[in-house]
Parts: structure tokens; sequence; C-alpha cells
């Protein structure tokens, strides 16, 4: 399994403060219940997408076929160590 | 919960009122717009009620006021909303001010026609004159007639002819000379010549294209055909003289009289101008309460009259949290009456069914009528709109994932949110701009989700943002770069093995296999997306059943239905987080290498049909032990489900009732129970609902679930538009020399004139529409009863806001959802 664990906990924890927390501290008055359930929707179904993403390209079966131009270009720019000869 | 999770408890209340009171109560009433009445009299004529005087006044003063609106050079300024309610003193007064200001420009309005008519009389004869003279002298000099002119009735005779001058409209000359041809045989002589400047008509206000003609003729007969042709073809006659000298007097008197008539006319008119401005800024308040008052009125002929107790009743629905407010308006009608006899309140307990009634605020009401437009829901059931205020911009922004077009829609709808009080004032006609200022919420919303989902994408105009590093990286070497056009990426090699921390890594965006691996992404994220929408849907029904106290459902219905979905379905989602984390290109097994990777849809059809699959190796077709057991297992579990939908209800209602019979015949022997056939007939009709919602229910969720692929198609659809607009249209103006920037500074417009007209707002209506629809027919249709009525109050606001549209024939308030803003 590839994943990193410092994205998971930062968006995890991000979703789950805007999720479980927040509600809690949502403002007294006729509108609280919705600004709670708008909250928690909020935070379950972007959270869910991140997660979506990030899971699915944890372990990529394919990789992107990229012009040989393209491939120069971020090898010089995006600066990725690689075992390359003359760069 | 909050207001919005159901709708709220209405109270059926009979009102007894005094006919003093009665007015101030029901203006309260109005201002507060919390009752709906019922009528109590239907079955009277409308000009039988008792009000039908005084709703007949009011229509009148509205007329007199509409007549004299229209009457205003520009749209009166808006009514200065004041909460003083008119006496019945004050509005005689009222009435009778309207009744003078509106005879009064009525008569100057009849006076300026006539002074009108008068000049463009005086402008003709003018226009005559001058053109006649030139015939004159011309026929003198042809003819050489002596220059005695005799009056002859009222026409002129020149020489031994006579001649009849005049104007008519240039449209019908040909046609009158014609005529004139024909009735004289031949024996007129026919000038004419056009009026360059169009007249004014002083009646229409269009303008008249004139020609001035003259016709000699010789003889009384023709004369008289000559002017009945004249009376016939509506032209106007004038009495010309025929010699030089008399034609410049006449010129300088009717040049005196025109310019005298100019200036009269032009003082009318100031003074009409003031009479109007002076009571243009009043219009629109009277019209104001003149509306309240007749609405007033008319609701009161609703109302009906206890002879005994000589006093008004009337029916409502108020809820029962502005219960304390109808009071309240109950009392101040009766101290501002001075009636000694209380008004009364009373609740009626009823079996009918109330209306529903949702209370929002600005921010929600969008999404309410989002909900009431597919049904309005049953009194009392959950309220789906609550939730719809995040999904539907979620599920929106899923498809229309671009943080570009996103921001260009949230900016849209912030300016319009942060103008909105501005906004609101202007009175607009247009719908579409009416359509989306109501929408401006919703607008708002959707445009920050796609913003988020554009970013998750990676997608903004077709381009890609590199925040955070890509993990893809180069492995390959001058040589062969050099040798190969293109080139694949291996994940085993040239994949960091740390997935881009928030989205889609940048990589992708510049690859010509991106559709594959999108597609894979996007098919499973809509799969997990819809079936956990619809999960929730199912859940939704478990409030209903709570709340209606009808626990055995839950049994019977929920969970043989939250079993199936869920046992398939979200297995189907397990099978996908599984492969996601199973599968690698690094692994060391290859049966968890990428060549050995299962299709998570082969796998769940094979499932479904229970087919066995063999493995070849090295690759296995299970992905862990026992896979084939369970799926066997859920399979079963899932079908024995279905039985107990269909008959769960019916056998459940048969037992209650079956057990309620024998309760009654064992209180009293020898009666046969009477509901026999009806029972069957009953049972037979309950089974076959329960059928068919059942086969409604185990169908949908295969299509349902299939059909949340649109998030997916939709947002395919959406970033192919949007890389195609930027290559071709856009692409043509970069790294170019001086040509370029001029084909820059074109190609740069028609790409945003597409960018906004296709991918924003075409793209943004169909996925709005395909969002609607995901919400009204797979998630609605999970839980949803919808059978309700509105609640539709007596209330001014909703009145006014109607004002131009559909007024009823007797003039009845119209009838509106809920308040506005």
């Amino acid at each position: 399994m590839g994943y990193s664990l410092i994205p998971i906990f930062v968006f995890s924890i991000l979703w789950g403060v805007v999720g479980i927390i927040c509600p809690i501290f949502a403002p007294k008055g006729p509108n609280r219940g919705i600004i709670q359930v708008v909250l928690i929707l909020t935070a379950a179904t972007c959270w869910l997408f991140w997660l979506c993403a990030y899971m699915a390209q944890m372990n990529p079966l394919i990789g992107p076929r990229l012009s040989n131009e393209t491939l120069i270009w971020i090898s010089r720019t995006w600066g990725n160590k690689i075992n390359n000869t003359q760069a | 919960m909050g207001s919005m999770f159901r709708s709220e408890e209405m109270v059926l209340c009979q009102l007894f009122v005094q006919p003093e009171a009665a007015y101030v109560s029901m203006y309260e009433l109005g201002e507060a717009g919390i009752a709906q009445f019922r009528d109590l009299n239907p079955h009277v004529n409308d000009f039988q009620r008792r009000y039908v005087s005084e709703v007949r006044r009011c229509s009148e003063m509205e007329r007199k006021l509409r007549w004299v609106s229209g009457e205003l050079p520009e749209p009166p300024p808006p009514p200065i909303p004041s909460r003083r309610m008119l006496s019945p003193r004050e509005i005689n007064m009222l009435e009778e001010k309207i009744d003078y200001i509106e005879s009064e420009i009525q008569e100057m309005t009849k006076n300026a026609r006539n002074l009108k008519s008068d000049y463009l009389s005086l402008i003709e004869l003018k226009l005559l004159i001058e053109k006649t003279q030139t015939f004159f002298q011309d026929h003198s000099a042809q003819r050489k007639l002596s220059a005695t002119v005799q009056i002859y009735n009222n026409d002129a005779v020149f020489g031994h002819l006579g001649f009849i001058a005049g104007t008519v409209a240039t449209s019908r000359v040909p046609s009158f000379e014609r005529m004139l041809w024909r009735i004289s045989h031949g024996n007129i002589f026919f000038k004419q010549a056009q009026i360059d400047q169009p007249l004014k008509d002083p009646i229409t206000g269009h303008e008249l294209q004139k020609t001035v003609f003259v016709v000699f003729f010789h003889g009384e007969q023709i004369k008289l055909r000559v002017k009945k042709v004249c009376f016939g073809f509506k032209a106007t006659l004038y009495p010309c003289p025929a010699t030089y000298k008399d034609q410049q007097e006449m010129l300088s008197g009717v040049e005196t009289r025109i310019k005298d008539l100019e200036m009269v006319l032009d003082q009318t008119e100031q003074h009409r101008r003031l009479v109007l401005t002076n009571i243009a800024g009043d219009i629109s308040t009277w019209m104001l309460a003149v509306r309240k008052e007749k609405a007033i009125y008319h609701t009161l002929n609703m109302f009906s009259m206890d002879i005994i107790k000589k006093c008004l009743i009337a029916e409502c629905w108020v809820p029962k949290s502005d219960l304390y407010i109808a009071q309240k308006a109950l009392d101040d009608g009766v101290k501002a009456s001075g009636s000694p006899i209380p008004s009364i309140l009373h609740h009626v307990p009823t079996r009918e069914i109330p209306p529903t009634f949702n209370r929002t605020n600005k921010f929600t009401r969008g999404f309410q009528t989002l909900i009431d437009s597919y049904g309005i829901a049953s009194y009392r059931e959950v309220n789906p709109a609550l939730y719809t205020i995040i999904t539907f911009p979620f599920l929106f922004a899923v498809m229309f994932g671009d943080v570009g077009h996103g921001l260009i829609m949230t900016a849209f709808s912030a300016i319009i949110v942060i103008y909105e009080k501005r906004l609101s004032k202007n009175k607009s006609d247009n719908e579409i701009w009416n359509i989306f200022f109501a929408g401006r919420y919703i607008i708002l919303l959707m445009g920050i989700f796609s913003v988020y989902t554009g970013l998750i994408y990676n997608d903004m105009f077709s381009k890609s943002l590199n925040l955070f590093g890509s993990s893809w990286m180069n492995v390959y070497d001058n040589e062969t770069l050099a040798n190969h056009k293109a080139l694949e990426l291996d994940p085993a090699v040239a994949y960091t093995q740390t997935p881009y921390p928030f989205g889609l890594d940048p990589a992708w965006q510049f690859a010509t296999n991106n559709i594959i691996f999108l597609n894979s992404f996007k098919m499973k994220l809509s799969i997990i997306f819809g079936v956990l929408h619809m999960a929730f849907g199912v859940t939704m029904s478990v409030v209903n059943f709570n709340f209606f106290r009808k626990p055995e459902m839950i049994y019977l219905q929920y969970v043989p239905q939250i079993l199936f979905l869920m046992l398939l379905f979200w297995y189907l989602c397990i099978l996908m987080f599984m492969k996601w984390t199973m599968y690698s290109a690094t692994a060391t097994d290859p049966t968890y290498g990428t060549s050995c990777a299962p299709s998570v849809l082969i796998t769940f059809i094979n499932m479904m049909l229970l087919k066995g699959s063999e493995d070849s190796p090295p690759c296995k077709a299970m992905m862990f032990d026992g896979q084939d057991a369970l799926q066997k297992l859920f399979l079963t579990l899932g079908f024995l489900c279905i039985p107990i939908m269909l008959f769960g209800k019916p056998a459940f209602l048969f037992w209650k009732a079956r057990n309620q019979k024998r309760h009654e015949v064992g209180g009293e022997r020898g009666e046969v129970p009477a509901g026999g056939g009806g029972g069957a007939g009953a049972a037979g009709e309950l089974l076959i609902t329960q059928a068919i919602h059942t086969i409604e229910y185990v169908l949908g969720t295969v299509s349902h679930t299939a059909s949340y692929l649109r998030l997916w198609a939709l947002s395919l659809a959406h970033a192919q538009l949007s890389a195609v607009l930027w290559q071709r249209v856009l692409r043509y103006g970069l790294a170019r020399s001086l040509a370029g920037s001029v084909t820059m500074y074109v190609g740069f417009a028609v790409w945003a004139f597409f960018t906004l007209a296709i991918l924003v707002l075409m793209e943004g209506l169909s996925a709005f529409l395909h969002t609607l629809r995901l919400h009204w027919v797979e998630f609605m249709s999970k839980f949803y009863d919808g059978q309700g009525y509105a609640f539709m109050p007596f209330s001014f606001a909703a009145i006014i806001e109607h004002d131009d549209e559909q007024l009823a024939q007797n003039g009845a308030p119209p009838e509106k959802k809920d308040e506005e803003y």
C-alpha cells in the first residue's frame, strides 16, 4: 500500500473539525439545526471525495503516457530526482 | 432539529369576530400572513356575498388609479410601506380624492384632444393654402381665365369651374382619384401634392401622411357626387380662396391662430403634467392601500354570518407556533373597534389533512422550491430540502468540476448576493433574470463546491495545478527520449509510491492516456456516491415510520430494503476500495500485480449470475479467500429480502385485521363479520400495490445505481470540451511572435465567449438538470410521499408580489406558495 500518513491525517482532521467539532458551536437560533446539517454533510461529502481521489492513486496500475518533450520538460522543471544521463 | 426537518404543525382554528372588529383583525392577519382561510360560503354566488359592494368599490378605485398611473409619463416610484391602517373614514376620503383626480385628468385630456384636432385642422389649412397657390397660378397661366371669384355655397368658383380643396390620407389617394374619375365619367380635374412632414393624429398620437388635393369640376351634380366621395374617403374639406390676395390674408390669419393655439396647447400640457407630478408620489401608496382593502373584503366574504350571535365565523389553518400572532390580531381588532364583546379563537380538532408549511428564509427558499416543484411533501413527513442544501451543489460539482468555471460561477452569484437588496427592488419582467436571482444561493453553493471538486480533479480551464509536487517522474535517458515520440511511465519505477496529497496528480493532464485512468476513477467514484445517496434516501423512510408510529414497517420494509441495497451494491463499493489497496505495480507477489487486477464489474456480474470463474495462473479469479462463499451468502440473503418486501406488509395488515375482528366477534356472538367480501378485495389491492412497490424498488436499485454513472459521463464531457476549447482556440495565440499577439487578442475573445456560453451556461444548465433528476428520481423515490398541498396564507406580501399577474375574475387575491423576499 503506497500512502503517506501526513496528507491522510491533515485532511481527515480538517474535515473532522468541520464536521464534528464545528456543529457543536453552531449559533443558537432557529437555524441551528440547518447549520449543523450543512456542516456535517459538507464535511462528509468533501472528505469522501478527497479520500476516493487519494486511494485511486495509491497503487496506480498504469502510468501517464507523455510525449518526449513533456518528459524532458518535467525532468528539468519539476526537479524530481532521477537517474538520468545528461538531462 | 432545525425548522426544516419536517413541515410545521398546523392547527384548524375557528374565529368568532364582531363585524366592527373584523376589519382591523384581518388587516393584522394580512400583514402577518399566517392564516389560510377556508371558504365557508362555497355555494354562494359572488354577487350575493356580504361585502360585495365594498369589493366593487375597491375595484373601481383600483381601475381609476391604474388609468391615472397609465397617464403618467414614467412609471411611478415604489410605494412607501406604511404600517398604519386606513380607517373607513379615511378610505372614503381617499375614494373621493381618487374620483376627483380621475375626472380632472380626464377633462384635461379631452380638452387637450379638442385643441389638438383644431390645431391639426389649422395646420392642414395652412399647408393646403400654400400648396394650392401653385395650382391656381399654374392654372391661370394655362387657361388665361379672368380673376373673378364668386363665393358660392362655401365652395369657390374659379372662372366657370368650381373646385373643392382638402386633405386626404396619402395611402387612400390612388383609390380616391380613381373613384372620382369613375363617378364623374372623367369630367374632373384632380391635382394633388403630398405634404412632406407627417402630421400628428390628435386622438391616437400616430403620425399621418396626408396629401393636399384640389378637384376642379363643372356643375352642381358633380359637386354633390364629389362631396359624397370625399365624405366616404374621410377627406377633410377646407374653404380655400382662389385669388392670391385672399389666400395671403387667410394664410396670415391662420398663422396667428396657429401661434395662439400652440401657446394654449403648451400651457394645457404643462398644467396636466403638474397635476400628474403632484400625485405621482402618492399613487403607489394609494394603490397598495386599495389592494389591501380589497383583499381584506374578499377574505371577509369567505366568513359566514351567525345570525343568532350576530358575529362572523371563520375557519382557518394556522401554524401552531404562530397562534399567538392570530390571538394578538383578534385582540387588537377588538380594542380598535371599542366593542365590549371579545373575539374568540377556538381550536377545532379535525381529521382533515392540514396543508404543508415549511418556514424558509431567503437562503433555504430556493432549495425548498426545488423539492416542491416535484411535489409538495405530505403533512409532517420528513423534508428532503434540508439535505438538498448540500447534496445538490455537491453532485452538481462532481459533474462540473473545474476551478476556472467554478470561480466564474462563484463570482457571478456572489455579486448578485452582495447586491441583493438593491437588485430585488427593481421588479423585472425578464423571466430568465428572475430565475437566476431567485436561485442565487444555489448558484453560489454550486460554484464553491465546483471550485473544490475542480481542485481535486486538478482541472482549471483544462490545465492542472502543481501545488505539492508531482509523484510521477521521468526515468528515460536522452537516447530513449530522442528515439520515441511518446513514452509511458511505468508505475513500478517512475512513481514515488506516494500519491499526490490533494486531488489528481498534475502529470495526468498532459497524458494521452488520460481518459483510461480517469474513467476508472470517476466511474468508481460515481457508484460509491450513488449507493451512499440511495442508502441515505432509504434510511429517511425510517424517520417517517418512527414519526408516524409504524415501527413494524421498519422491520417489514426498511430492513429488507437496506439489506438488499447494501449486501449487493455496497459490497460492490467495498470491492472497489479493496482493488485500490490490494493491487499494486510494486507488488512482489504477481498475484497482486498490475496484470492480475480483476475487473470489479466482471466480478460483480459473475456474482449475480452465479458464474464461477477459473484461475489462470499466476492470477487468481477471487480477490480474497472465501470470496465465493461470501458472495453466494450475500446473494441469498439479498434475494430472501424480496419476499419479505413483497408479503411483509400485507401479511401484517391482514393479521392485524383478523385480530381486530376476533376481538369484535368475541364481544357479540352470532354476528357475521360484514367486512368479509370487502376484506378480500382490499387485501388483493394491497398485494398488488406492494408488488408494484417491491418490483419498483428492486429494479430501481440496479437502474438507479447505473443512473449515477451520469456523474462520470458529464464530468468527462466537461473536461473534454474544456480541453478542446483550449487546444483548438486559445493555443493558437500562444508561442508566436508579433502576429501571435493579434491572434491572441482575437483568440482570447473567442475562447472567453465559448467558455461562458458553452462551458459555464450550457454545461451548467445541463449538470443542474441532471442533478435535479438524480434528486427527484433516484433519491426521493426511496422515501418521499409528496401528496400534500401547499399552505397559502392570506398575506399582503404575496398579493402585492403578484400585482400585475393573474388577478382572478372576481378580484380574488391570487394564490401564492410562500412569502417572497
